[in-house]
């Protein structure tokens, strides 16, 4: 059967109870959201039973990138022999079958950003394996807070892009189950049989309500006519810190570094809030100012990306605004690009 | 069957050490794998990434020609962690290569054109290969004059080829150091490149020039050139930004709409004009 | 909080500053450091349970510093950290005002020994869940500490959020940015993050004012603020020196006294 084919279902905790043994059994590594201790923040960690996962949080801290992009990783080791070095390329076999319950609608969207960076042109490999063998069960958003913005993107708290399997919770302990990809449809093997969801399964009633905050039409322009007042973006960015948490929380950004450490060449997170990103050996920076390298950020999410890949860097998942220490939101800067008067 | 890894360097054997200048020194690089070699092609005005393993990788143009087959060739000043691993390496040692990456100067379009090449200090490599590369196809274009300035008379760079460029009746080499840095018996100008080139003051018709130097020579030449007549489609440049891979994914050489290393980084002064200054 | 906002008014007014850095009403009703330079926008300023961050971090940005003289809404940990930053020769006499809200209205301190008399009089201690987190931790065992922190540890990011919201972490070039040699692993890996953490503890040491930000800042909820506590009571003890209580200071760990104890020295 396939997945268009497969009716949607209704699946409850002892169903999922089982689809987690039948994915562990075959290998699957399974992250999820966990809640760090009472009342801690809740992020993606490897479990083994849905009862270690966190159903209750608006959103997790950090995205679910590090599946397919890792903060940290090997992309070959090497060895001195006399005068020559022998390199040794990773197994790409043994990298793990994972599967990622629990993610968001804007999180599942957020892979294909990811794929439109780092396979532009040439695919990357260690990248486009760990794709491959990915599967996505993302869970729908009945509640939202303050920092959401997905729909104002294109997205929405019960889209069923990019994603795998699309859960959204019925209340009393059920989950309506849509199946999106063949590969979906192989996950649920393992549940059993599933009741068809009929028509009291009322998922749009369950949706947490996400109105549009701007209108997005309006941004790539406005930030091309406000590139060179730096006035703006000195007023944006004044409070801004320059660490690292927005880019590193963020289920889209994918800059990074290349280290060679211990007969490694590692490959790891960077960000381009970094005053050390653009620094040249010469002691010159192009981008000195915290203020470019926030406009930086704004323009490479929602104007360059836009123009060269053709998807936007940003699903909305609001996670730069909750990380941030001293609350630059995103949502309302970009609200604030949407209305500058000229 | 997986695809081929884009990070994942050849492995070059240095051939030959020259050092051309106080901290400047030329490596030769042969393929260790003679097969790759084979294979391997490049065009003028592109660049690799130069794996000093355990230390990094660092960015320069290919200084050689792709006319020129067996080897490529790199030139860099010793300034930083990697390039002053590359400039304690001796002949026989391994390093690594990625590459070509990068645009190319349209050479093919200007043929039946007059050439004016003007470089200054360490920028000389990036031109050095499309200067061999219209040499060696000498016949397909006009006037070649070239204007190279260093601070003095020892930090002129690619000493050999500078004398035998000026030996040749095909070629108009003009040199000139800083004023300050002339030798007793120097025997070329003496001023910054900016000022000699205004004194020199070559046609502008029929004309592409390549300007690559310190951002302070750019700075001051391109009006001197704009007076001459020259139009921003036909000066071109390489620019050079911190980078990593080299393949536009890590983020660091982005300049506006623009990556340096897939949409340069040979880039004309008409396209400068559309891009931010963060460069 | 209508005081504040006058006395802001007054000093934007008259000259006597050109920009108040204090605190505004942010996400989810919050508070987060506000700029302020129009006395007519002074009604944007705040003060209440939420004003936590230290805004001396600001004080040493040049994008802030161009602003010119500031006044700086200050609690306990931020009139500290003046001193210290002056101890440090990072502040020079006259260069900010600082107030200071209280029951009694807004006190301006506009010297460095005004901010010191001030300091002595108030209250630093820990609250009582902050002495019960410290004493948790003091009661855990060498393995047990260990345990811990590799735990918490391997959540690091090298976000860097805890440095870049470190008033004391002002230098423009950080020892993590120099590769030759690279002291601390760039890659946000268990070593690494070990190394880092530890590090920035120890040039901390001794230093530190105890504002907590560094563990507010963490995204990921590591309580690095333990850490520079914990040594910041040691340097206490060992140097009989708590930083943030005068203007001029000798930096504990790098002032040789003949009278330094030598009993480790066997």
């Amino acid at each position: 059967m396939t997945a268009m084919e497969n009716p949607n279902r209704l699946i409850d905790r002892q169903g999922l109870a089982r689809l987690f043994a039948r994915w562990r059994g075959e290998g699957r590594r399974i992250l999820a959201p966990r809640r760090l201790a009472d009342a801690g923040p809740v992020d993606f960690a490897e479990v083994t039973s849905p009862d270690e996962v966190s159903f209750d949080h608006v959103q997790t801290v950090q995205s679910a990138k590090s599946a397919v992009f890792p903060r940290v990783e090997e992309l070959f080791s090497f060895r001195r022999r006399d005068n020559s070095v022998e390199l040794r390329e990773r197994d790409l076999e043994a990298l793990p079958l994972t599967v990622v319950f629990g993610l968001r609608p804007c999180d599942a969207a957020a892979f294909s950003a990811l794929g439109a960076i780092l396979n532009w042109d040439a695919p990357d490999r260690l990248f486009s394996a760990r794709r491959q063998r990915l599967s996505l069960v993302t869970v729908a958003c009945t509640r939202s807070d303050e920092h959401c913005f997905c729909t104002s993107l294109g997205g929405g708290p019960g889209s069923t892009a990019g994603s795998d399997l699309l859960l959204t919770d019925l209340g009393q302990g059920g989950f309506l189950v849509e199946t999106l990809t063949a590969g979906g449809s192989g996950l649920l093997a393992g549940a059993g049989s599933l009741p068809p969801a009929g028509a009291a399964a009322d998922k749009a009633a369950r949706l947490a309500r996400v109105d549009k905050k701007f209108d997005l039409q309006r941004i790539g322009p406005a930030l091309a006519a406000r590139f060179d007042d730096e006035a703006f973006w000195a007023g944006q960015s004044l409070r801004c810190l320059g660490c690292g948490a927005c880019a590193y929380v963020c289920p889209t950004c994918a800059c990074f570094d290349i280290q060679d450490e211990g007969g490694r060449r590692l490959r790891c997170w960077d960000s381009c809030g970094f005053a050390l990103f653009t620094l040249h050996t010469s002691g010159h920076n192009p981008r000195p100012r915290q203020s470019q390298r926030w406009r930086q950020r704004l323009m490479h999410k929602f104007s360059y990306m836009d123009e060269r890949q053709g998807t936007l860097g940003c699903v909305g998942c609001g996670r730069c605004s909750r990380a941030c220490p001293v609350d630059m939101s995103l949502l309302e800067h970009l609200q604030a690009v949407a209305e500058a008067k000229p | 069957m997986s695809a081929p890894d884009i990070l994942k360097p050849y492995l070059m054997r240095i051939e030959k050490v020259k050092e051309e200048a106080p901290d400047v020194r030329t490596l030769r690089l042969a393929f260790a794998d003679a097969a790759q070699g084979e294979a391997f092609s490049f065009r003028t005005g592109q660049f690799g990434e130069y794996s000093v393993f355990g230390e990094g990788e660092c960015t320069f143009c290919i200084a050689s020609p792709p006319t020129r087959r067996g080897y490529i060739e790199c030139t860099f000043r010793r300034a930083g962690r990697v390039t002053s691993a590359l400039a304690a390496l001796e002949e026989g040692e391994t390093v690594g290569f990625r590459g070509p990456y990068g645009n190319v100067f349209p050479i093919d379009a200007w043929r039946g054109k007059n050439l004016l090449f003007i470089a200054g200090g360490i920028a000389l490599p990036p031109m050095r290969s499309v200067i061999w590369n219209v040499l060696d196809l000498r016949g397909d274009y006009r006037d070649v004059t070239i204007l190279y300035g260093a601070r003095t008379v020892a930090d002129l760079v690619y000493k050999d080829e500078l004398a035998e460029w000026q030996r040749r009746p095909d070629v108009r080499l003009v040199t000139t150091v800083d004023p300050g840095g002339e030798t007793p018996d120097w025997q070329g100008e003496v001023g910054f490149v900016p000022a000699v080139l205004d004194r020199l003051a070559p046609a502008s018709q029929d004309t592409v020039a390549v300007v690559c130097g310190p951002p302070v020579m750019i700075k001051f030449t391109f009006p001197v050139l704009a007076r001459l007549g020259f139009a921003p489609a036909d000066v071109f440049t390489t620019l050079e930004n911190r980078m990593k891979c080299g393949v536009g994914k890590c983020g660091r050489c982005n300049t506006g709409r623009y990556f340096v290393c897939k949409d340069g980084p040979v880039f004309t002064f008409e396209q400068l004009k559309g891009m931010p200054q963060e460069y | 909080m209508e005081e504040l906002r006058s006395k802001a008014r007054e000093l934007l007014a008259s000259g006597a500053v050109q920009v108040v850095i204090g605190y505004g009403r942010g996400s989810g009703g919050h508070a987060r450091a506000l700029f302020l330079r129009d006395p007519g926008r002074a009604h944007e300023l705040v003060y209440d349970g939420s004003c936590l961050q230290n805004l001396c971090v600001y004080l040493l940005k040049p994008e802030v510093r161009r602003l010119g003289k500031p006044a700086l809404v200050a609690h306990a940990a931020a009139l500290r950290t003046i001193l210290q930053l002056a101890a440090e020769n990072q502040l020079a006499e006259g260069a900010l005002l600082a107030l200071l809200p209280g029951p009694g209205g807004i006190e301006t301190l506009a010297t460095f020994a005004a901010i010191e008399e001030r300091v002595a009089a108030l209250d630093h201690g820990l609250g009582a869940g902050e002495k019960e987190e410290l004493q948790r931790q003091e009661a855990m065992t060498l393995e047990q500490r260990r345990d811990f922190w590799q735990e918490q540890f391997s959540r690091c990011l090298k976000c860097y959020a805890c440095r870049a919201a470190c008033p004391l972490c002002y230098c423009t070039r950080c020892t993590v940015e120099c590769n030759q040699p690279q002291w601390i692993p760039v890659p946000a890996h268990d070593l690494g993050n070990l190394e880092w953490n530890v590090l920035r503890a120890m040039h901390l040491a001794g230093r530190c004012v105890d504002c907590g930000d560094c563990g507010r800042a963490c995204p990921v909820a590591i309580p690095l603020h333990l850490l520079n506590r914990k040594l910041a009571a040691v340097a206490e003890e060992s140097f009989a020196f708590r930083a943030g209580r005068a203007a001029k200071a000798d930096n504990a760990l790098s002032t040789f006294k003949p009278d330094d104890p030598e009993d480790f020295i066997q």
